[in-house]
């Protein structure tokens, strides 16, 4: 499955478990619009480190939060590049 | 029977024992008894007298024995676990202003018990013609299980010590057992008790496997056993556990849940079974056997032989004869509060008719600013039929600070389940705890691990930070 997919498989089934609605997962979908609260994205980024392997927010020192959905899938698939490159 | 309480020191309440009784190890069995008109430090007691003494022996009975014979003889008593870290053990002899050390073959060799007078000990006892009399009003020091740094030194004497002690008619002979070590305040009680009521004591030697330690607590015949919640849960899995059948069931020094307050009542269903609450500091504050989990609200409201209890900001603090009553060392922080108390640091909720302990202070976690309490969630997942133990630590994130997750051991029969299964217990897990916490009490991630490290205290290892 791709990045893209894993992260919006697990959006989906963290809303689910939060009992919270999505918005159509599009890529200029604004985060705080998206349905999921903080807890839910606090929750969404250690599930992904679970699955991915990597948890970009830690392991980058100076790495912004993105606002969109497009941006949050890109911070992990740089993240991705970058652990493939060190590996 | 049953004199030894009033008696003014240990080995006086011996000399009047009626009954013989026994302490063993896996090495040894010695008739304390004999104690009372022996000795087991090779004539060389006399040497002790009045000087503050570090008892730094690797056995547990030597260090027993070695107790006996020296209160109400040396000035003050300094007893060393033997999990202490060896670079504190100049700090903490300069502190207790240690003159001199009693050992045994197992004694670690070190600079810092290089002290003018070393008397050795043995597990085993020789007639003495005379024996010193009573020269002191002994302090006696224990060292606190803190997590890091040179533990403190809290200063108790042998009445608030057996404070806590109640006399009672057995009915018949006591073999008291414990997973404690009684070189620490929780397993120095089960010695005290064993000692007072006429009791034989059963200690577990260092390096021991449980299961050999249960068939031997089985084969002595223990009737009166204690230990953490954490060391019931890791003999509650063992096949070995069915080898004893004890009378009174004692938890102490972490919190007793419900869930293993139930598996020690269907295990043992003829069992008194009770949790203490007590601290190095505060010494035992009260005993509950009701088998729920907390204490009833009452014990909070009214005093109880002698024991207050106050709340402040969610935590426990006490006053009795049974704390501590300072900690040694110039620099040292205050024990008691300006009003005499105690701050234990536990923190305390009602529920309903009753108080239940929800964790420490020093262990909340911040939950994009929600405070957790880790046991709180633990208690949780414990209820589940498949559970044995779970630790449950925060996580880093970049979100909120922090996230919880848990680390499970499954029971026995549950661990041979195979991926598919574990998946199903975790998701069941998950689904209990969102139905007992707030959201962000529920872990963000369950792991399935084969163990969890247990402290030599007794207690489930938790890193604070």
């Amino acid at each position: 499955m791709s990045i893209k997919l894993t992260i919006m498989e697990q959006m989906r089934q963290i809303a689910r478990e939060h009992g919270k609605t999505l918005a159509p997962l599009t890529d200029d979908l604004a985060l705080l619009d998206s349905g999921l609260d903080s807890l839910g994205f606090a929750v969404l980024v250690a599930r992904l480190e679970d699955t991915l392997g990597i948890d970009p927010f830690t392991t980058a020192e100076d790495a912004m939060f993105p606002l969109t959905l497009g941006d949050f899938v890109k911070v992990y698939e740089n993240g991705a590049r970058q652990k493939r490159a060190v590996a | 029977m049953v004199r030894a309480k009033n008696a003014p020191s240990l080995r006086a309440g011996l000399a009047d024992a009626t009954s013989e009784r026994f302490f063993f190890d896996r090495a040894a069995r010695v008739c304390v008894t004999k104690l009372g008109r022996g000795t087991s430090l090779g004539g060389r007691l006399a040497a002790l007298a009045g000087r503050s003494v570090m008892v730094a022996t690797a056995s547990q009975l030597a260090a027993a024995l070695a107790l006996i014979e020296l209160d109400g003889i040396a000035r003050r008593l300094t007893i060393l676990p033997p999990d202490t870290a060896p670079e504190h053990l100049a700090a903490l002899i300069g502190c207790a202003e240690v003159d001199a050390v009693v050992v045994d073959d197992g004694t670690l060799p070190h600079a810092a018990l290089d002290l003018p007078l070393r008397v050795p000990v043995t597990p085993a006892i020789a007639p003495a013609g005379d024996l010193p009399p009573m020269a002191a009003h002994t302090e006696w020091v224990l060292l606190t299980s803190g997590t890091s740094g040179v533990p403190k030194m809290a200063l108790h004497d042998l009445a608030s010590l057996i404070a806590p002690i109640g006399v009672e008619r057995p009915d018949g002979a006591v073999v008291w057992g414990t997973f404690y070590d009684i070189r620490r305040y929780g397993g120095l009680q089960i010695f005290l008790r064993a000692l007072i009521g006429d009791a034989s004591l059963v200690l577990s030697s260092a390096g021991e496997p449980i299961a050999e330690h249960l068939a031997r607590l089985g084969r002595c015949g223990v009737t009166h056993l204690s230990g953490t919640p954490s060391a019931w849960r890791r003999a509650l899995m063992s096949p070995a556990i069915g080898t004893i059948a004890p009378r009174y069931v004692r938890l102490s020094g972490e919190i007793a849940d419900q869930a293993i307050l139930d598996h020690l009542r269907a295990t043992f269903p003829q069992a008194r079974i009770g949790h203490a609450y007590a601290s190095t500091e505060a010494g035992v504050a009260f005993e509950v056997e009701d088998g729920r989990a907390g204490f009833p609200a009452d014990i909070l409201e009214h005093d109880r032989d002698g024991v207050e209890l106050r709340l402040v900001d969610g935590a426990l603090r006490i006053r009795s004869p049974r704390t501590a009553q300072r900690y040694l060392g110039r620099a040292a922080p205050a024990l008691r509060d300006r009003d005499g108390f105690v701050d234990t640091g536990d923190m305390v909720e009602r529920r309903g008719d009753r108080y239940v302990f929800v964790g420490r202070r020093g262990g909340i976690i911040n939950v994009g600013g929600l405070k957790v309490h880790p046991e709180e969630i633990e208690a949780v997942i414990n209820r589940h039929p498949q559970v044995r133990m779970s630790l449950v630590r925060p996580k880093q994130n970049a979100v909120t600070g922090a996230i919880v997750i848990a680390d499970v051991v499954l029971k026995p029969q549950s661990a041979g389940a195979e991926a598919g299964g574990e998946l199903a217990i975790k998701n069941d897990i998950l689904a209990l705890c969102r139905e007992a916490l707030p959201r962000h009490k529920v872990p963000a991630a369950i792991s399935i691990v084969p163990a969890l490290n247990v402290a030599a205290t007794g207690k489930l290892a938790r890193r604070y930070g």
